[in-house]
């Protein structure tokens, strides 16, 4: 991933996006990272609308994505982006504590690229999260460009 | 990953091929590998045809896929994937040393999971081997079962 790509991190959980924003970092990743405290603040940002932060054009954009979270959960915002023709070439992973396999299931097939539970223990935790980070160092993500091309709306 | 799945290298360079399991042995990955020399043994494989080796009907694969192979590339065994309700979840990771920006945002619209370029440096290749490696060794990384193979 190119460094003026952004992570973007749908947590609502703050004690949980400290500890994978320090743990990406430990593994030498220095892009910049953005917090969305639930799914109705990410597709805001992602489909341009809203009075929050926007997602600029030609950039990279890279998307982790808790599933439980107020508002609008994860599957969701899965959902959505993987319906958006432009949105739908964004990486997605899934980090939560749902440890279930027709969410995993239903994740894959909605088009999610990995799906990784999120260890209980602390030290487990934050050394998935580096794992992701040192992943993250050696692939290329897409540049999304414009608008996107649906309204978010999901038949 | 879940320990039972297999992960699928479709590579038609057996140089590659060897450097790329040695790298995922050395950062501890234990699952099965199993390796196809072209896209044509990979779709038959997938979707049981032919007389080699066919995919399990629960199981769990991972496919590292390569681009340019002889009789079918890598382009048309994910298109093909991708199209299938049951082969779609499988996670499909892009090894290629073509870095094209537009092939890039090719591969992600047509559902590759990751898009990895093959560095030119051999030292460099099995870094980026070895990261790859360190995630997928992940007890915490979790891959579909799947629920019968291929129709098509």
């Amino acid at each position: 991933m190119n460094k003026e790509g952004v992570i973007l991190i749908a947590e609502d959980d703050e004690g949980h996006f400290e500890l994978i924003k320090r743990s990406l970092q430990r593994a030498g990743v220095c892009n910049e990272i953005l917090r969305f405290a639930d799914g109705q603040e990410t597709l805001d940002f992602l489909f341009v609308r809203g009075d929050g932060a926007k997602r600029e054009h030609d950039k990279e954009y890279l998307l982790l994505l808790d599933i439980r979270m107020p508002n609008i959960d994860g599957m969701e915002v899965l959902e959505k982006v993987k319906n958006d023709p432009e949105l739908k070439k964004i990486p997605v992973v899934m980090l939560t504590t749902t440890d279930d396999p027709r969410t995993i299931e239903r994740c894959h097939n909605l088009g999610c690229s990995v799906y990784i539970v999120k260890p209980v223990e602390y030290q487990d935790f934050a050394e998935a999260v580096r794992r992701v980070g040192l992943l993250l160092s050696v692939v290329e993500v897409p540049q999304i460009d414009g608008m996107p091309k649906s309204k978010g709306v999901v038949k | 990953m879940n320990k039972d799945a297999v992960i699928l290298i479709a590579e038609d360079d057996p140089g590659h091929v060897e450097l790329v399991k040695r790298n995922l042995w050395r950062s501890c990955v234990a699952n099965d590998i199993l390796q196809f020399k072209d896209g044509q043994e990979v779709l038959d494989f997938l979707f049981r045809r032919g007389r080699r080796a066919k995919c399990e009907e629960k199981g769990r694969y991972l496919l590292l896929l390569d681009i340019r192979m002889p009789r079918v590339d890598g382009q048309e065994v994910l298109r093909q994937m991708k199209e299938d309700e049951e082969l779609r979840k499988i996670p499909v990771i892009i090894l290629t040393t073509t870095d094209e920006a537009s092939e890039v945002e090719r591969y992600y619209e047509m559902g590759c999971s990751f898009y990895m370029i093959k560095p030119a440096d051999y030292n460099k290749f099995m870094e980026a081997v070895e990261n790859l490696g360190a995630f997928l060794s992940l007890d915490w990384v979790r891959v579909p079962q799947i629920d019968g193979a291929g129709r098509c």
